[in-house]
């Protein structure tokens, strides 16, 4: 009999905790496989962010580390500062990235650090139950927006690929998703050419993955992947917005 | 080595951690301590170190917090308001047991205060100053020649107990010119042993992870006794203090960093004026030299403490006095530094209402 399912060797033999339909758990999938396929899991120290994510220290089978909320990116600043010859990855929700941790991630990005950042962009809180994240689409309902966020008094959300790509600092920023098995591959794509320009020592990739929270959207998994592609990929477009390494050549 | 040098506290405090094998600097700019980063700035690049200037004060700690967790001595200074904003991560530091040195160069507060030398920050510095239980060792030099050397002890400190250690000094100690000599041979961070707890790939080992939390239940209370033990040994075995004519002391002056140096001019003065006083100066603010203040209260008439503050560190006295002898506060909150003739003057007062 053939195998064709089995545990990547870059996850520990964890349950995850993550909820039926969680785009978590695929993402981590992906990263686990990529240490693997990339033969950097012994050599690679991963940023568990403050989110539902936070277990991602339990679940990576690499160094792990486990900072404050939204400070991922100075964490991996200096541990890649300290030692070059780490890879190190920074996987952040949206309101560890995009709020608390705007600072951090701006400035990494302007200093074209060399680690790579995974940013898993729910459009909400999911750890703290489903409040308001600066990625919430205008009118989306959140638990504290619960008449629909009024850009109004709420402000506007945040698109973080095309914030980053104003400045001349990093290499690569892409976005992607994981509402299908197509951008679940295209997805691995981008993380896979994000560590190896960090391989390359060519500098600081982002890629931005839209990801179901069937839990605090209220949907099933089956209609949070039909609201990514209908309704949230028309606000956060997906597309490669830049790779430095192709304009190189 | 025993050439001596004209040295800026803030300068010496820079080549003393450098020489002590520091080789991560992060770091924000704020008065009156910016010397300490344009000296790392300029020197780092010889010793193979890191230099960066951070985009604020969060952003420095937590770089620490990576840098410590890839095993170098990784240091950062700032002054109170930027200590302020590192306390998240300094809490963060001490529940993932991370060794790191952080230099306050303390000036007036609150708020924005002013950039004054103050000692406004003892509270912070010697409670922890962060959110949970813990402590940070804290030092508190009081000429150039310990900003020099102390940044070697704290490291040394920060690594064999796993934990953040602080360095309390002040605008003046910082700003200060004094003959400095190299009273130790420059420490080659390859010759430190290696660390059984950093991150450096999981190659040929199980992997590991730095984390300042546990959720399950029971567990975080278990963590937080054990750690509870750690500070325990550090008080019974880190304590330091410095004594002046304590011998014969009828009266006895407690202060520490600039204000032990006034107080060590006003001893001076009390004793050529036939006054027995002495001077316990406090080199660790925490752990407090409690024991030695207890065998005091038996023969002393007359404490007082003298600090650039409202009264903070005069609480940790009457802690350890407790009523049996009394204690005054000659305080300078906000910008003000004591002098030796007013700390005579006022000593004399305290002893008329006795
Ligand atoms: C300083 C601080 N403020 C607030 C929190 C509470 N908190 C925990 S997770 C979280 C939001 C996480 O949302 P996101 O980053 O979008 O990740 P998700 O859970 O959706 O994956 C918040 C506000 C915290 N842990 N620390
Ligand atoms: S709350 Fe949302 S983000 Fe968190 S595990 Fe559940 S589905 Fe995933």
């Amino acid at each position: 009999m053939r195998k064709v399912y089995h545990r990547p060797e870059g996850l520990t033999d964890t349950l995850m905790r993550y909820c039926p339909g969680c785009g978590h758990g695929i993402i981590h999938r992906i990263i686990a496989e990529l240490l693997v396929e990339l033969n950097i899991r012994e050599r690679t120290v991963g940023i568990a962010p403050v989110g539902c994510s936070v277990f991602a220290d339990e679940y990576f089978n690499c160094d792990m580390i486990q900072p404050a909320h939204g400070r991922g990116p100075a964490v991996a600043t200096g541990l890649k500062r300290a030692n070059p010859d780490l890879i190190v990855f920074s996987y952040q929700g949206d309101g560890d990235l995009a709020a608390i941790g705007t600072a951090e991630i701006v400035h990494a990005a302007a200093r074209n650090e060399n680690f790579t950042v995974i940013f898993v962009n729910n459009a909400i809180y999911g750890m703290t139950g489903g409040q308001l994240a600066p990625t919430t689409l205008p009118n989306m309902v959140s638990t504290t927006t619960p008449r629909g966020r009024n850009t109004k008094l709420a402000g506007n959300p945040i698109r973080v690929c095309e914030l980053l790509n104003s400045l001349d600092g990093p290499v690569y920023i892409n976005r992607t998703s994981v509402h299908t098995p197509q951008w679940v591959l295209k997805t691995k794509k981008a993380i896979k050419r994000g560590f190896e320009i960090q391989m390359a020592k060519k500098g600081f990739a982002l890629i931005e993955v839209l990801s179901m929270c069937p839990t605090n959207w209220r949907m099933s998994p089956i209609e949070s992947s039909r609201w990514i592609e209908e309704v949230m990929s028309k606000y956060y477009e997906l597309k490669l917005f830049r790779d430095l390494t192709k304009e190189e050549k | 080595m025993s050439e001596r040098y004209l040295f800026r506290g803030n300068h010496a405090i820079a080549e003393g951690a450098m020489r002590a094998g520091c080789r991560f600097f992060a770091g924000y700019p704020i008065t009156p301590q910016n010397e300490i980063p344009e000296y790392f700035s300029a020197r780092m690049p010889d010793y193979g170190g890191v230099f960066l200037q951070t985009e604020s004060e969060i952003a420095a700690i937590n770089m620490l917090f990576g840098a410590s967790a890839a095993g170098v001595r990784a240091m950062t200074t700032s002054s109170s308001p930027g200590i302020s904003l590192m306390q998240e991560g300094i809490s963060y530091s001490c529940g993932a047991d991370l060794p790191m040195v952080i230099a306050n160069v303390v000036r007036g507060g609150p708020g924005l205060g002013n950039i004054a030398p103050a000692q406004s920050d003892y509270f912070q510095a010697t409670r922890g100053g962060g959110h949970g239980d813990y402590r940070t060792p804290v030092l508190a030099p009081n000429s150039v020649q310990e900003m020099f050397e102390f940044p070697k002890l704290a490291f040394e400190l920060a690594e064999r107990y796993r934990t953040p250690v602080i360095i309390l000094a002040d605008g003046l100690l910082g700003q200060m010119i004094e003959p400095l000599e190299y009273t130790f041979d420059p420490v080659d961070p390859k010759t430190l042993p290696k660390k059984d707890y950093i991150l450096d790939g999981c190659k040929g080992r199980e992997r590991r992870v730095i984390r300042s939390y546990d959720l399950r239940p029971g567990y975080l209370e278990k963590l937080n006794f054990e750690r509870i033990k750690k500070y325990q040994k550090i008080e019974a075995e880190e304590v330091r203090y410095e004594t002046d004519h304590l011998d014969d002391a009828e009266f006895v002056i407690i202060a520490y960093g600039t204000c032990s140096r006034v107080a060590k001019a006003a001893v001076r003065l009390a004793r050529n004026n036939g006054v027995k006083m002495g001077l316990l100066r406090p080199i660790t603010l925490w752990p407090f030299p409690k024991k030695m203040i207890e065998e005091l209260t038996g023969k002393t008439r007359l404490f007082i403490v003298v600090e650039m503050s409202m009264g903070q560190m005069i609480e940790d006295v009457e802690l350890v006095v407790k009523g049996k002898a009394p204690v005054r506060l000659i305080p300078h909150p906000g910008g003000g530094i004591p002098t030796a003739r007013e700390i005579w003057e006022r000593f004399q007062q305290f002893r008329e209402e006795l």
